[in-house]
């Protein structure tokens, strides 16, 4: 019960579950009636997303007092590693819904639009293809090219992954400055992958025409590299959190899990890019 | 921090009172009982729902609700049953009962238990509430199908976001269950050694885990579809609405065996007490639960037959899916071999865990037929279908929420279940449950369309014994509230081992449990 029995850490009754509830409810009613352009909207949105803000600082705030404070025996810890585990899992569920999409779309959707009676009936002339805007739309794009920004970017993630073992490697011996910087360098390469990913954004809508109205090639590469970039966003700030915690001295070479947790979530990251790289932008 | 951080303040204090102790529990059984009373609210609602589409279809003609309400009553009544209901209750049996069968003293991660749980009131709001905005609610039907999703008004986003609410309650629950039952387990208790239900529940944690996100994923494409200009179920953009079809039943077919694996497992668990016999083939059972679980992935499109598909697809669905009986027919027979000389006595969770075996098989044979991709093109979305799927929700998985509530009732409250009552809830919901759903057979059969507020005048007969039952059904349910409220709130004192063929852990601490249990683990031997 306590780790005064050496058993399993149990929290006490906590504010902070309905405070994120309140918080997604606030999000959801603002989300829906701000893209319904109704007063408030924003307003609400913004202030779901400050409470679901306040609540994970508060609540991880509490965690990581409880670990400091050794609440946590072996038991706890595998526990999260579990958890981790399994919310990674899903995560991969999430993208395979949107990589399912972009394969469906270019094995199946786009030829049987081409061919057959569909492309006599309805679609005469169309010819499939791919990168394709579909046989309906007068949008004209130009696809993202491989070897440029996206090749940059697979770079920079390739090294950020190199770059957080390194940091795991001085974790593991004991040297915290080699912890500290291997994480800077870490949230550094991040960082630069999500400015390159902006910029190559901006490129897109503003000189090459691919948007998420880009027909099936555009939705899908939008959708999977946004949701991606979001994914980074996520993990560089958990990389940040994991910074400050290394900076405050928090971690020992034996016991470190919210690091191990935040490492394994970044090669994910990198992972799905490469997935991404290669299925998106080169093939 | 304050002085209340420590965590043996914890267990010097009782929980807090009043309505804070519900709002911030970490206690499994709190959120347990809170899960069921939410299943229980949600049943109400989705019932009546059931009670207005039955009431219109009493007859040829339209009488009481317009199309458009009837199309939201449909829809939302399907939603709410299967995400408000069943999951939840479920969920609830989860809560009380995995620390109990295991073990354990609380879930793996109590607070975010709790936040699973909260997450679900707001979610079902939303939900029930959209039919309140202009425009009504969503009227597409549960499955969402595009293009008449993105037709819809402001509801359809609320309903969106409302799907993403539970699917992430779903997904942390489910993380919570798997975590506890891998890593929490009392000494001793080996995985095969792990009650049924809870074996069941690890192999329903990971299907919800793989499949909740891939639904978020549908419903973020038909969000922005509707919103923000793209094309992946718009065919001029290149896109294929059964593109939706396909990653909707991506999800929709391992949801169909969440909705069912847990009632296996509650029914594994009444049988042999009332038996006085252990569960025959434990082992078979549980490779039988996890061949269903991974064949649940394979057999998807065997929903969409009718939309078009090389035949070399229809032929390989159709086969994944008839393989599933054979996992299937196992489970039957080792319920029928464990009941098999037992020494059988017929409390009410006996009765619903019998009527179980009968009616469920009923709605996997219906299954079977639906199964078959020549005679599914005929009866796709008749009331063939619609019976099918009652069959093996209702008299399943809702029936065997009812044996798990006679079951467990005593553990939870204290107190014995009056009998009187109880049976008089199973007859008349057995009868009356077979009334208004078997004749929808016969409607499917003869061509009647589901999802219709009027019908051609040879399906009235029908409909109206699929009425009269229906409501005798829905009216059947006070009985069931009864019952709880009187086992709550007094009645014969329940001894620890409330019955006298169970066996488990939880039937060794008192009745009612103590808010704390197994706070140092027990011994299995």
């Amino acid at each position: 019960m306590s780790t005064h029995t050496g058993g399993y850490y149990l929290p006490e009754p906590s504010h902070w579950p309905i405070v994120g509830s309140l918080a997604m409810l606030c999000g959801a009613l603002g989300a829906t009636l701000l893209i319904h352009g109704v007063t408030g909207g924003g307003w609400l949105l913004t202030a779901g997303g400050g409470a679901l803000a306040v609540m994970l600082f508060g609540w991880f705030g509490r965690v990581i007092h409880e670990s400091q404070s050794g609440y946590h025996n072996r038991q706890v810890d595998i526990s999260f590693r579990w958890g981790m585990g399994w919310f990674i899992f899903s995560e991969v569920m999430f993208f395979a819904a949107f990589f399912g999409a972009l394969f469906y779309g270019r094995a199946i959707a786009v030829p049987d639009l081409a061919g057959g009676d569909e492309a006599r009936l309805l679609w005469p002339g169309y010819t499939g293809g791919w990168p394709t805007a579909g046989p309906g739309l007068e949008a004209a794009f130009t696809p993202m090219a491989p070897w440029g920004i996206p090749a940059l970017n697979t770079l920079l993630l390739l090294s950020s992954g190199v770059t957080v073992t390194w940091a795991h490697w001085g974790l593991k011996r004991g040297r915290r400055g080699q912890l500290n910087l291997g994480l800077a360098l870490t949230v550094a390469l991040g960082l630069a992958f999500l400015g390159f990913q902006s910029y190559e954004y901006l490129h897109a809508y503003r000189d090459l025409g691919l948007t998420l109205g880009a027909g099936i090639y555009g939705a899908t590469f939008f959708m999977l590299t946004g949701f991606h970039g979001l994914h980074v966003t996520i993990g560089s700030l958990m990389l940040m959190v994991i910074l400050g915690r290394g900076l405050a001295g928090h971690f020992r070479p034996e016991r470190h899990f919210a690091f191990e947790a935040v490492s394994w979530y970044w090669h994910f990251v990198d992972v799905v890019w490469l997935l991404l790289f290669f299925f998106v932008y080169w093939l | 921090m304050d002085a209340h951080a420590t965590p043996a303040a914890s267990v010097r204090h009782g929980p807090p009172t009043g309505p804070m102790r519900w709002l911030t529990t970490t206690n499994h059984k709190d959120i347990g009982t809170l899960y069921l009373w939410f299943a229980a609210t949600m049943f109400l609602i989705g019932g009546l729902m059931a009670m207005l589409i039955r009431a219109e279809l009493f007859q040829p003609g339209l009488q009481i609700v317009q199309p458009e309400l009837f199309n939201q009553l449909t829809t939302l009544h399907g939603l709410i049953m299967i995400f408000g209901v069943i999951m939840p209750a479920f969920t609830g049996f989860a809560n009380w009962q995995v620390p109990l069968m295991i073990g354990a003293p609380d879930m793996a991660f109590p607070r975010m238990n709790n936040w699973s749980f909260w997450l679900l009131p707001v979610a079902g709001g939303l939900l029930v509430g959209s039919m309140l905005l202009p425009g009504g609610g969503v009227a597409g039907g549960w499955t969402m199908y595009p293009p008449l999703f993105l037709q819809g008004g402001i509801s359809y986003d609320l309903t969106i976001f409302a799907i993403h609410i539970m699917g992430a309650s779903s997904i942390m629950g489910a993380i919570n269950i798997a975590t506890t039952i891998l890593n929490m387990r009392a000494p001793g208790m080996t995985l095969m050694r792990m009650p049924l239900f809870v074996w069941t529940w690890l192999i329903t944690a990971y299907l919800l885990i793989a499949v909740m996100p891939v639904l978020a994923g549908a419903v973020t494409m038909l969000l922005t579809d509707r919103n923000f200009g793209t094309h992946f179920f718009s065919a001029a953009g290149g896109g294929d609405p059964v593109m939706f079809q396909h990653i909707f039943w991506f999800f929709g077919h391992p949801e169909v065996y969440i909705l069912i694996l847990p009632a296996f497992g509650i029914i594994s668990t009444v049988i042999p007490t009332f038996s006085r016999k252990p569960l025959f083939g434990y082992a078979s059972m549980v490779y039988a639960t996890a061949s269903i679980a991974i064949l649940s992935f394979m057999v998807w499109a065997h929903h969409m037959f009718t939309v078009g598909m090389p035949a070399a697809a229809q032929l390989f669905f159709m086969y994944a899916t008839l393989l599933i009986a054979v996992p299937t027919g196992v489970k039957v027979f080792n319920w029928v071999a464990t009941m098999w000389q037992g020494s059988i006595s017929f409390e009410t969770a006996m009765l619903f865990a019998i009527a179980f075996v009968c009616l469920f098989t009923i709605g996997g044979f219906s299954g079977l037929v639906l199964a078959m991709a020549p005679v599914d093109i005929q009866l796709h979305d008749t009331y063939y279908v619609v019976a099918h799927f009652h069959y093996v929700l209702v008299t399943g998985a809702l029936f065997s929420i009812f044996a798990g509530i006679y079951y467990w009732l005593p553990k939870w409250t204290g107190h014995r279940v009056d009998e009187t009552w109880g049976r008089w809830h199973f007859w008349l919901s057995a009868i009356s449950v077979n009334l208004l759903f078997f004749p929808m057979h016969f409607l499917g059969l003869a061509g009647m369309p589901r999802r219709i507020p009027d019908y051609a005048l040879q399906f009235a007969d029908f409909n109206r014994i699929a009425s009269i039952g229906g409501f005798v059904f829905g009216a059947s349910q006070i009985l069931l509230l009864i019952v709880i409220l009187k086992c709550i709130r007094g009645g014969e004192k329940a001894p620890a081992r409330a019955w006298e063929g169970a066996e488990g852990l939880e039937w060794t601490v008192a009745s009612p449990a103590p808010y704390h249990t197994f706070v140092q683990p027990p011994e299995v031997k």
